[in-house]
């Protein structure tokens, strides 16, 4: 640990690394809260990897991939809904077909430019190559996202609530669908570096669903999420870095364990408390 | 007298299959109107047809005079208990406070007005004790109540509840229907979907029998005759309504 802090000290690129994955990490951990409320883990999963065409599309023009990352994302989402709307495909399927065909001509853009590290790269994530502009970059993302969050929070509230009384009472609740989606795309975009596209579901869902174990408020559970993700991002790099792990795989499995973690000890949905309930309640009967 | 509801030659359609044809009445202010009906009569999809939650293929819903458009405020929606995710990280106190939420407009945050208001109307469903519970954790009866308090606390003109009295205990159904005929009694207009025909003399002023058509309007008299009845639930329950309507 103390090699790692020190490393921390001395060393620039860890430095970056650390803030952005930490940034991601709360990022992730806000938006992801309000995925799995909304039964969208699924969809958090297509969007993520259909960003793909969109940064491979983007390092063709040359322009940031922020913008072709949010068009090829908004597009799939909305070709999702088309689908499922228009026809009797069930929105699960919908989103298979969908993402899965998203990613597959992002995989054939990113072999065609012949630069199979960068698409290694997009896909798991690199966080200890994170250059001075992507930090940058995320902490606007994140910064954006968490605006967002703040100031339509009662909105987000009522509508994943009861989007049937957020409707009746006039809120635009398809706009805010896309609304959602579209800061998924940048949360998405924004953890490229750190975990990548096909693990970012992870941050999106894991540290959102350990909070969901260990609170009944939803901004409780907005905080303990993001500070879930914050802790995730901090073991993860430091395995990553101490045993020259994959970063991306070292912070999901740092989620997991916390996960695991909640899962079984949570006061009130944990296992073990579950159990200690059952136990003693079966003596008081058998008295 | 005023007019509450105007709805005229209204038609409703999913996917091709009709839910709703040609359905006209008029509700006026201060009633207590139940909506009754077979399953599948479209009852719940008048609700929504009402709130403009499902397009219309044809004709017109006046709220007060005016379009659902501009009156969305003074109407409040209890949706069915089946409908709401009850492990939803949200406690009784805040699902009430979601009621006040229509008044705020955008960017505004709940006041102590507000709060105090939310808690006003948990008091009067009686579930004060319960204000920091998860909605989860309680009964079907007092979830019930909670939606009520909510629909209390958006200080509507028109209430709409659909199903308010499935899976809820008789004491929870005493205080709901005897709040929902204390709004009536101060002008408010409240609209139910019920399928218990027993005790719909009771409960209501108006009934509107819905099987896709509208089969009858009118005071609960008028239609709960068994000879009405039996052109909505088309004989198959004759015997049985007879029983009800003589209990």
């Amino acid at each position: 640990m103390i090699n790692f802090i020190n490393a921390l000290m001395y060393y620039g690129f860890l430095q970056k690394a650390l803030t952005t994955s930490i940034m991601v990490g709360i990022i992730c951990g806000v938006i992801g809260c309000f995925i799995i409320l909304r039964g969208m883990a699924l969809m958090g999963d297509a969007i993520s990897h259909a960003v793909l065409p969109g940064v491979a599309l983007s390092y063709m023009l040359g322009i940031n991939f922020f913008f072709g990352a949010v068009l090829t994302g908004v597009l799939t989402s909305l070709g999702i809904g088309f689908i499922s709307q228009n026809s009797r495909i069930k929105n699960d399927v919908s989103i298979g077909i969908m993402f899965t065909a998203a990613f597959a001509s992002g995989i054939i853009m990113i072999t065609l430019m012949k630069s199979s590290t960068d698409l290694y790269h997009i896909l798991f994530g690199n966080v200890l190559a994170v250059r001075a502009s992507e930090m940058w970059s995320t902490l606007f993302i994140g910064i954006f996202v968490l605006v967002c969050v703040y100031a339509f929070y009662k909105e987000l509230l009522v509508s994943s609530f009861d989007s049937t009384m957020a409707a009746a009472y006039g809120l635009p609740t398809r706009v805010i669908h896309y609304f959602l989606m579209t800061l998924l795309t940048l949360v998405t975009v924004a953890s490229l570096q750190t975990v990548g596209i096909v693990l970012v579901v992870a941050m999106l869902i894991t540290p959102a669903a350990t909070a969901y174990l260990l609170t009944n408020r939803l901004w409780v559970m907005l905080y303990l999420s993001a500070g879930i993700g914050v802790l995730s991002s901090i073991f993860g790099l430091y395995f990553s870095y101490t045993y020259n792990l994959a970063s991306g795989a070292a912070i999901v499995l740092a989620a997991t364990v916390l996960f695991i973690l909640a899962f079984v000890f949570s006061p009130k949905q944990g296992l073990v408390w579950r159990a200690i309930k059952n136990v003693r309640k079966r003596e008081i009967l058998s008295r | 007298m005023k007019t509450a509801i105007a709805v005229k030659e209204l038609y409703v359609s999913y996917y091709g299959s009709e839910a709703l044809k040609n359905v006209s009445f008029t509700v006026e202010e201060g009633k207590l109107v139940g909506i009754i009906g077979p399953n599948g009569a479209g009852k719940s999809t008048l609700l929504k047809a009402l709130l403009n939650l499902i397009q219309k293929e044809k004709g017109e819903v006046a709220i007060l005079g005016k379009t659902i458009k501009e009156m969305r405020t003074k109407v409040a929606y209890v949706p069915q208990r089946s409908s709401i995710d009850w492990d939803f990280p949200i406690t009784v106190f805040d699902t009430v406070l979601l009621g006040t939420y229509p008044n705020l407009g955008v960017f505004k945050r709940p006041k102590k007005v507000d709060k105090a208001f939310a808690y006003e109307c948990l008091e009067k469903v009686g579930m004060t004790e319960f204000y920091n519970r998860q909605i989860g954790e309680l009964s079907g009866g007092q979830q019930q109540r909670v939606f009520l308090a909510r629909a209390l606390a958006q200080k509507p003109e028109i209430y709409l509840l659909d199903e308010p009295f499935v899976g809820v205990d008789v004491t929870s159904e005493e205080t709901i229907i005897s709040i929902l005929k204390q709004l009536r009694d101060i002008g408010k207009t409240v609209v139910v979907v019920h399928h218990d025909l027993s005790k719909a003399t009771d409960y209501f002023n108006e009934l509107i029998l819905l099987n896709k058509e509208l089969i009858d309007f009118g005071v609960v008299e008028k239609v709960i005759r068994p000879e009405v009845l039996d052109k909505a639930y088309n004989n198959q329950f004759s015997s049985l309504t007879n029983l009800e309507v003589k209990a």
